[in-house]
């Protein structure tokens, strides 16, 4: 059994509960044991570094510190969240790149009786082992389920190839990870030139025509290029995708409906799992459609009573209404590549 | 976006005191920030993926600082729309830490409060009084001070998706709390305490 630290991240525990439920099922087919560091602490995510540096730091230095006290025959943190990964990685970069700075913060950490040597610690990304630890050999031989038939945008998003302190990845700007271990369930890997631009972030809360217009590139171009479902590796960009796409789609006048999964959950899948045990339904932006290509039928988890909005506000002609439809309206492509 | 309007800036042409606004940046930033090293190349900003909505690009913005023009570069609103995507920090042929540099710019931006839309700001300190409380985010209670404040008028439209969001479990009405939260108030306060100086 391979022993491996985990920092699950705040988003588990709410808005990433399918992500959680998803990875449970399926480390123990693959044989993973995660080891959840006792009393992890929030990261900060993009919010304490621009509040204030040395606290910013020694929050996610604790966790590191915390994560020291259970190594025991592994020195590998796995955090599912690219903002966690990101977190725990740029402080344990920068304390090293930076001696003064984990001067700093190891005197903040001892007033809480802790302490952390950079570079003390590996921190990966759950897909990160997957792919590298256990293999695409390992996880296509536990393929029950395969998911022929499944058209997935891989979305890998950008926290988690850049910037890449530890030269993890295969490509900062096109990675190939997540389409490999897509392929690995037999699903069929749409071209998705996009796979590492923003979601838009914390930009749903502060900006949101900003983030609108990120999200509205994703999707459109999922859309266009005939995916079924994206696939995702964030609990950020699931949440921006999934929870903001009914308000993107209100701003544009657009008509997408474009499921995003947790990679995770389609892995599940493909081991035979039942959609309810990885957390399959909710998401607000339905998978049942997608899913029905391989079969799967997705539990009902009450619907949110959501009054059904007409089709149109005011008389248009037709030929407007079908530029502004979405999917189902054919857009132009000349609209839908901008 | 707006005209560089200081001669200085236009001439690339910077003063010896005019480089301490520059140096203070860089010491305050984590890591080796690089920022000295920009070739204004322009990099960043094609590569900014909310250029768009940037007062100044990251390009534009290293110029003002270089030519020590401490009030316009707090007051532009270009860390503030940065989505920290990491674009630009993996292009830049000085590998200059963009993104970090911006973390900088917010942090001192509100400490002498020149911002122009408090927005950003205050739903930064809010995520932060969240965690500096419980040790973990609390989506709920950030959501609901947050749109409160900024968004009333969005409040309306998202109520199918928070509602959903509750429904399918996926946004608890309690906040976790850590079990050691005292040990972490005490790192914090220790923390608040120290500042990057070498």
């Amino acid at each position: 059994m391979n022993k491996y630290l985990f920092y699950p991240g705040c988003s588990m525990e709410s808005s990433g509960r399918a992500y959680r439920d998803s990875i449970h099922a399926i480390t123990e087919p693959l044989d993973l044991h995660f080891e959840e560091i006792d009393d992890w602490n929030c990261c900060g995510a993009t919010e304490y570094l621009g509040i204030n540096l040395i606290p910013a730091y020694s929050l996610i230095a604790r966790n590191l510190a915390l994560a020291t006290k259970q190594m025991n025959g592994t020195r590998t943190v796995v955090a599912p969240c690219s903002a966690c990964y990101l977190n725990l990685a740029k402080a344990d970069y920068y304390m090293q790149e930076r001696p003064s700075l984990g001067v700093k913060v190891n005197e903040a950490l001892e007033a809480g009786g802790l302490q952390y040597k950079a570079g003390t610690l590996d921190v990966r990304h759950l897909i990160d082992i997957l792919v590298y630890d256990v293999g695409l050999e390992t996880i296509r031989s536990k393929v029950t389920r395969p998911l022929q038939g499944l058209r997935v945008a891989p979305y890998m998003g950008c926290m988690l190839p850049r910037p890449d302190y530890q030269h993890r990845w295969s490509d900062h700007e096109h990675p190939t990870e997540l389409d490999d271990l897509m392929r690995a369930l037999g699903a069929e890997v749409i071209d998705y030139p996009l796979t590492t631009e923003c979601c838009g972030g914390h930009m749903t809360q502060i900006g949101p025509e900003t983030a609108f217009e990120l999200i509205r590139r994703l999707v459109a171009d999922a859309d266009e290029r005939g995916a079924h479902l994206m696939a995702t590796v964030c609990p950020m960009c699931q949440m921006n995708i999934d929870a903001y796409q009914n308000e993107t789609n209100h701003y544009f006048g657009t008509n997408y409906h474009m499921p995003v999964l947790f990679f995770t959950q389609l892995m599940g899948l493909a081991f035979g799992k039942e959609p309810d045990e990885l957390g399959i339904g909710v998401e607000l932006v339905s998978s049942r459609t997608a899913l029905a290509n391989i079969g799967v039928e997705v539990p009902v988890i009450q619907e949110p009573a959501t009054p059904r909005k007409k089709e149109e506000g005011l008389p248009m002609p037709p030929r407007l209404l079908k530029r502004t439809n979405g999917k189902n309206g054919k857009k132009s492509k000349k609209e839908a590549v901008r | 976006m707006p005209q560089m309007t200081d001669e200085r800036v236009r001439a690339g042409l910077a003063r010896e005191e005019d480089l301490s606004l520059l140096h203070e940046v860089s010491i305050k930033t984590a890591g080796v920030s690089h920022l000295e090293m920009c070739i204004q190349c322009g990099t960043c900003g094609g590569s900014c993926p909310a250029a768009q909505d940037m007062d100044h690009t990251p390009r534009m913005l290293f110029a003002m600082l270089r030519a020590g023009m401490r009030d316009e570069v707090l007051r532009s609103n270009t860390p503030w729309i940065c989505v920290s995507c990491y674009h630009c920090v993996v292009r830049c042929p000085q590998e200059v830490h963009i993104a970090d540099v911006m973390y900088t710019l917010k942090g001192m931006a509100i400490k002498v409060k020149l911002y122009s839309d408090s927005t950003a700001p205050h739903f930064s300190q809010t995520f932060v009084d969240m965690v500096e409380s419980y040790g973990r985010s609390f989506e709920l209670g950030l959501a609901s001070r947050h749109y409160l404040k900024h968004f009333p008028l969005r409040l309306p439209g998202m109520m199918p998706m928070g509602f959903g969001m509750l429904t399918k479990g996926r946004m608890p009405i309690a906040p976790r709390k850590i079990k050691n939260m005292d040990q972490l108030k005490k790192i914090l306060k220790r923390a608040k305490q120290l500042e990057l100086t070498s």
